[in-house]
């Protein structure tokens, strides 16, 4: 039914009515912060003292060295490392960039490697993406980076299969186990959080430095979303067809194995893109703890602002993705097309017959003309100088300096900083009451509840003033993202041309690890907080634009046409029916912003930040496992905070609203 | 022989839905009603149930949604396990079975036919007509030679390479009944197989399943909400009500004598004469004197409407299919019927 209603009636049954909650808990929190003003709050109201604070760090540091030492953990880490996982690295390492390792094969020509792709790519999705295939690679050897790709890809071909059996193994059995599913969902949702710095220092230690550590933080990273999808996929497989499998006699072992498993093809395979994509992100930020590849040459490029040769490193990372996303998605979406019967064998497996052709062809040809087995030092058509030239003459134009500069100037002085000291300025109970009050005002008493707590143990961990300055940058960067993303988003929902292209455009910028954002950052505003700001502020507003497109083009046509029927103008349907019914849609990208951010502030402490990522950062150098982990935990546990206020917001509105 | 014992029988069956339904139905005071059952908290899928089906009988099971006729027929497979009663199948307690046992029953006994057709989407249509044969694990050449023999005895021969999404509705069903055929089960469970079907298709699959039965003569327990299916296709319709049935008899019994008011609805609009056989209306012969050429006892009153009306006789004589006189016939009683007068 289409009521035009979005008002909806409060629900004021309970004895302490919401406004009731919410103006104590505002009134308290303002006289904390009026009492400073004057001077009257005692210190330890304003900041919790050095003695309240528990050695959190410190017990955590014993209890895993117990952990690792007494009990041996290490043995088993360190056996798994130097045993099948090391094994598994070297050979791939070999044969992609020529390690002197078992099976001393490699390196596999660049040229037949390219070949290979087209070939996988014509055959999940045909010319488009055989193009794709064959010009990333084609890319990658000419701009001479093909030994720093080869280096990255070593290590997600083992990562990406691992956390593949990991996550399906595991989700199969929290889709068995009930207990199981509801053991891990916490542990799910804070492992999908906390910031990647806190995967790379356990590995690091429990998994010797280089590749090891590298792939096994990639796994752990990648697996959640394997397991959510396995989960959800089973768990919609049609009741019929469970049946007929039952009526066909299957015993357990085969239900799933002949049933359910390919009978959740789609989800899985959806799985495996998100794993895919999230090993891709996770292997280029092991540059932090000294993984060779095209994340560590960046880093440097990065480093040495060397903008040219950073930009091409960003587009081939960009292009891998871009490619990786394509055809595992092509292949999500593709199904089985029969031959007829008495269809000859070559016919029915040519594309794996052209795809061995082409490789052996290749590498044959590539005994021939070197230039096809590798592309070497001089060889190459890296421009990076030449872009570094364009670049800065680029900056140095008056009508692009003067804009940045400015806007610089306005940013940090006008809006940052003096945002970010009245932040620091709140006392801290005060500030844990402001955000219990949003919490509970956006979502419900539960959510307000656990804002509580959670921002009760932030306090406690000792690292109050940094936390702060996180969720300062977090929320600049939400805000400025929001301000320019919804009306882009609300401007592109107006045509279904410009929806469809910026959605692309959205979907495609998702697929890039979030380390590249930091390229146009840098280039525009140099080191400093702005960039900071800036290039969060472009990766969270991905996901605002993406979200409030989809959220209003989602609005059941049968409303807007009643709209237009009620003789409202473009102005009033946008207020009062689009926009009240894209809310809650629009919410979850408000939500997937906030989420991002957290992510990104993180990884910008390569600029140099202040916050909880700068200390992160310093931690991945020694062995402070424990303040590694109080730091990660204050990073999730905020996060979560406002995942679940704005979340359970969204739910209970599209419930409200009968969407979905 | 088994030739007089039932191959289904259910006594006294119960399945509730519910957090223990086990303990409740042990402390349920007796005749509760379906509505009282549920104001305590549980759904009676079935309720008190007792029924046969006999070999190489065709019964079917006629009940709007939530009738609680898909949760039988589950019960009789044990896809659903039961919460009171007992469900024999071939003289043996089927709840009794270990779950060796049960799945050896589903794979030599049962062949079971879903509404929207349960077929596995990454198998071709030989693949999914062999996957129970795989599944007992018949080497790969038996499988496929049986596969294809079901897949040609539904017409589907030529499309055996197909995938199911390439295949129409009418075809797909075929696919499933071709599975459920492929291990030449004893018992054939039809759960709405054409409900999900255009109207046109719908007849013509009924047809083809009259052909199929006709030739292979199983034992079957078919499901339905179309009362005029349920009339064309039954030796016995069992119509259900909120887990319970009301009536269990054949078509001209249900017709001619519906037993509740719930019964009597169904056949109100239904044209007697087309449904009820000279035979089903036919009385004892208890001495009458007859006189001249009997008529067919297995066509229904439409069919002899023509006999019925030149005919001058009072009393007609009624054969079965060997010439053998079964019955007498009021032709007054039978005019009624074709005139819709009751």
């Amino acid at each position: 039914m289409a009521t035009l209603s979005t008002e909806l009636p409060e629900s004021s049954d309970r004895p302490w009515g919401r406004t009731r909650v919410l103006t104590v808990l505002l009134i308290a929190a303002f006289a904390l912060i009026l009492a400073k003003a004057f001077g009257v709050l005692p210190e330890w109201l304003n900041r919790i003292p050095e003695a309240a604070i528990p050695p959190t760090a410190q017990v955590m540091d014993a209890i895993f060295s117990f952990i690792q030492n007494d009990l041996g953990l290490i043995y088993v880490t360190r056996f798994i490392a130097e045993g099948p996982l090391e094994f598994l690295l070297d050979t791939s390492a070999n044969l992609l960039e020529g390690k002197r390792r078992w099976p001393h094969l490699g390196p596999i020509p660049w040229s037949a490697i390219a070949a290979v792709a087209a070939v996988v790519g014509y055959a999940v999705g045909g010319w488009r993406l055989a193009a794709l295939g064959a010009g990333t690679f084609i890319w990658t050897a000419a701009i001479g980076q093909w030994k720093m790709a080869m280096q990255t890809m070593s290590v997600i071909v083992v990562a990406a299969p691992l956390a593949f059996l990991l996550g399906l193994t595991l989700g199969i059995a929290a889709w068995k186990y009930g207990w199981f599913e509801r053991m891990l969902k916490p542990i799910l949702s804070v492992l999908q959080t906390l910031p990647f710095f806190t995967y790379l220092l356990p590995a690091v230690i429990f998994f010797k430095v280089g590749p090891t550590a590298g792939a096994v933080a990639t796994i752990t990273f990648a697996i959640p979303p394997m397991i959510l999808m396995t989960t959800l996929g089973l768990k919609k497989v049609s009741p019929e067809v469970i049946e007929a499998g039952k009526m066909s006699g299957c015993t357990h072992w085969q239900m799933l194995r002949h049933v359910y498993v390919p009978a959740a093809r789609t989800e899985i395979l959806v799985g495996v893109n998100q794993v895919i994509m999230l090993c891709l992100a996770m292997v280029v930020l092991t540059a932090f703890i000294g993984m060779p590849g095209l994340g560590a040459k960046l880093l440097a490029m990065m480093g040495s602002f060397k903008l040219g040769r950073s930009f091409e490193i960003g587009v081939t990372i960009v292009l891998l993705a871009v490619m990786l996303d394509r055809m595992s998605k092509a292949w999500v979406v593709k199904q089985p097309v029969h031959f007829e019967r008495g269809t000859p064998w070559w016919i029915r497996h040519q594309i794996s017959l052209i795809a061995l052709g082409l490789f052996v062809g290749f590498t044959l040809l590539s005994q021939v003309f070197p230039i096809l087995a590798e592309v070497g030092r001089k060889q190459h058509l890296s421009q990076g100088k030449e872009i570094d030239v364009v670049i800065k003459s680029f900056l140095a134009i008056d009508a692009i300096k003067g804009p940045t500069e400015w806007l610089r100037w306005f940013l940090n002085v006008k809006v940052l900083i003096p945002f970010r000291n009245t932040l620091l300025a709140i006392p801290t109970p005060a500030f844990i009451l402001l955000v219990v009050s949003f919490a509970y005002w956006v979502g419900g008493r539960k959510p307000g509840i656990y804002a509580a707590i959670f921002f009760t143990i932030v306090a406690f961990s000792g690292w109050w003033d940094r936390s702060v300055i996180t969720l300062y940058t977090v929320i600049s960067a939400v805000a400025l993202a929001t301000l320019i993303g919804i009306p882009l988003g609300v401007v592109a929902a107006r045509s279904a041309r410009w929806s469809k292209s910026i959605l692309l455009a959205c979907d495609t910028a998702q697929t890039f690890p979030s380390f590249i954002y930091l390229i146009p950052a840098i280039m525009l505003f140099g080191v400093n907080d702005v960039a900071v700001v800036f290039s969060i502020l472009i990766f969270a507003a991905v996901p605002l634009i993406r979200y409030t497109i989809i959220g209003l083009s989602t609005v059941p046509p049968e409303m807007t046409e009643a709209a237009d029927m009620s003789g409202s103008t473009r102005q009033q349907k946008l207020m009062s029916v689009q926009f009240p019914l894209a809310l809650p849609t629009m919410a979850v990208g408000f939500n997937q912003a906030i989420m991002f951010s957290f992510f990104m502030v993180i990884i910008a402490a390569f600029i140099g930040t202040q916050d909880l990522g700068q200390e992160l950062q310093r931690t991945l150098a020694g062995t402070e496992l424990g303040k590694n982990f109080v730091l990660g935990l204050n990073v999730s546990l905020m996060a979560l905070t406002f995942d679940m206020a704005i979340s359970s917001w969204a739910e209970k509105r599209k419930k409200q609203l009968g969407l979905d | 022989m088994f030739a007089t014992a039932p191959v289904i029988s259910a006594k006294n069956v119960w399945k509730l839905f519910g957090p223990s339904p086990e303990s409740y139905l042990k402390s349920m005071p007796t005749s509760r009603s379906f509505d009282e059952i549920r104001a305590d908290g549980y759904i009676a899928g079935v309720k008190e149930v007792s029924i046969e089906v006999d070999r190489g009988e065709m019964l079917v099971i006629m009940g709007l949604s939530g009738s609680g006729k898909s949760t039988l027929v589950r019960c009789f497979s044990r896809l659903h396990d039961i919460t009171g009663g007992t469900i024999e199948v071939d003289g043996q307690n089927i709840m009794s079975l270990s779950e060796r046992d049960l799945i050896e029953l589903r794979r030599n006994k049962m062949g079971m036919v879903f509404q929207s057709f349960g077929l596995l989407p990454h198998r071709t249509v030989l693949d999914n007509v062999a996957f129970p044969l795989e599944m007992r694990g018949q080497d790969r050449h038996d499988r496929r030679e049986r596969a294809l023999e079901v897949v040609k005895l539904v017409g589907l021969e030529g499309r055996e390479e197909y995938f199911p999404r390439e295949l129409s509705g009418g075809q797909q069903q075929r696919v499933g009944i071709a599975r459920s055929l492929a291990i030449e089960p004893d018992i054939w469970f039809l759960d709405e197989p054409f409900s999900a079907l255009d109207p046109l298709i719908r007849r013509e699959m009924q047809d083809e399943f009259l052909r199929l039965q006709e030739m292979l003569g199983k034992t079957i327990v078919f499901i339905t909400h179309d009362f005029d299916e349920a009339l064309r296709l039954a030796d016995r319709i069992a119509i259900m009500r909120n887990g319970a049935v009301e009536q269990c008899d054949t078509p001209d019994q249900i017709v001619m004598n519906p037993a509740t008011e719930y019964v009597a609805k169904f056949t109100e609009n239904i044209d007697k004469a087309r449904v009820v056989h000279a035979k089903g209306l036919a009385k004892p012969v208890n001495g009458h004197a007859l006189e001249g050429a009997p008529i067919n006892g297995g066509s229904t009153i439409h069919e002899l409407a023509r006999i019925l009306i030149n005919d001058s006789r009072i009393l007609l004589p009624v054969a079965n299919d060997k010439g053998v006189v079964t019955g007498v016939l009021e032709r007054d009683a039978a005019l009624n019927v074709l005139l819709g007068a009751e």
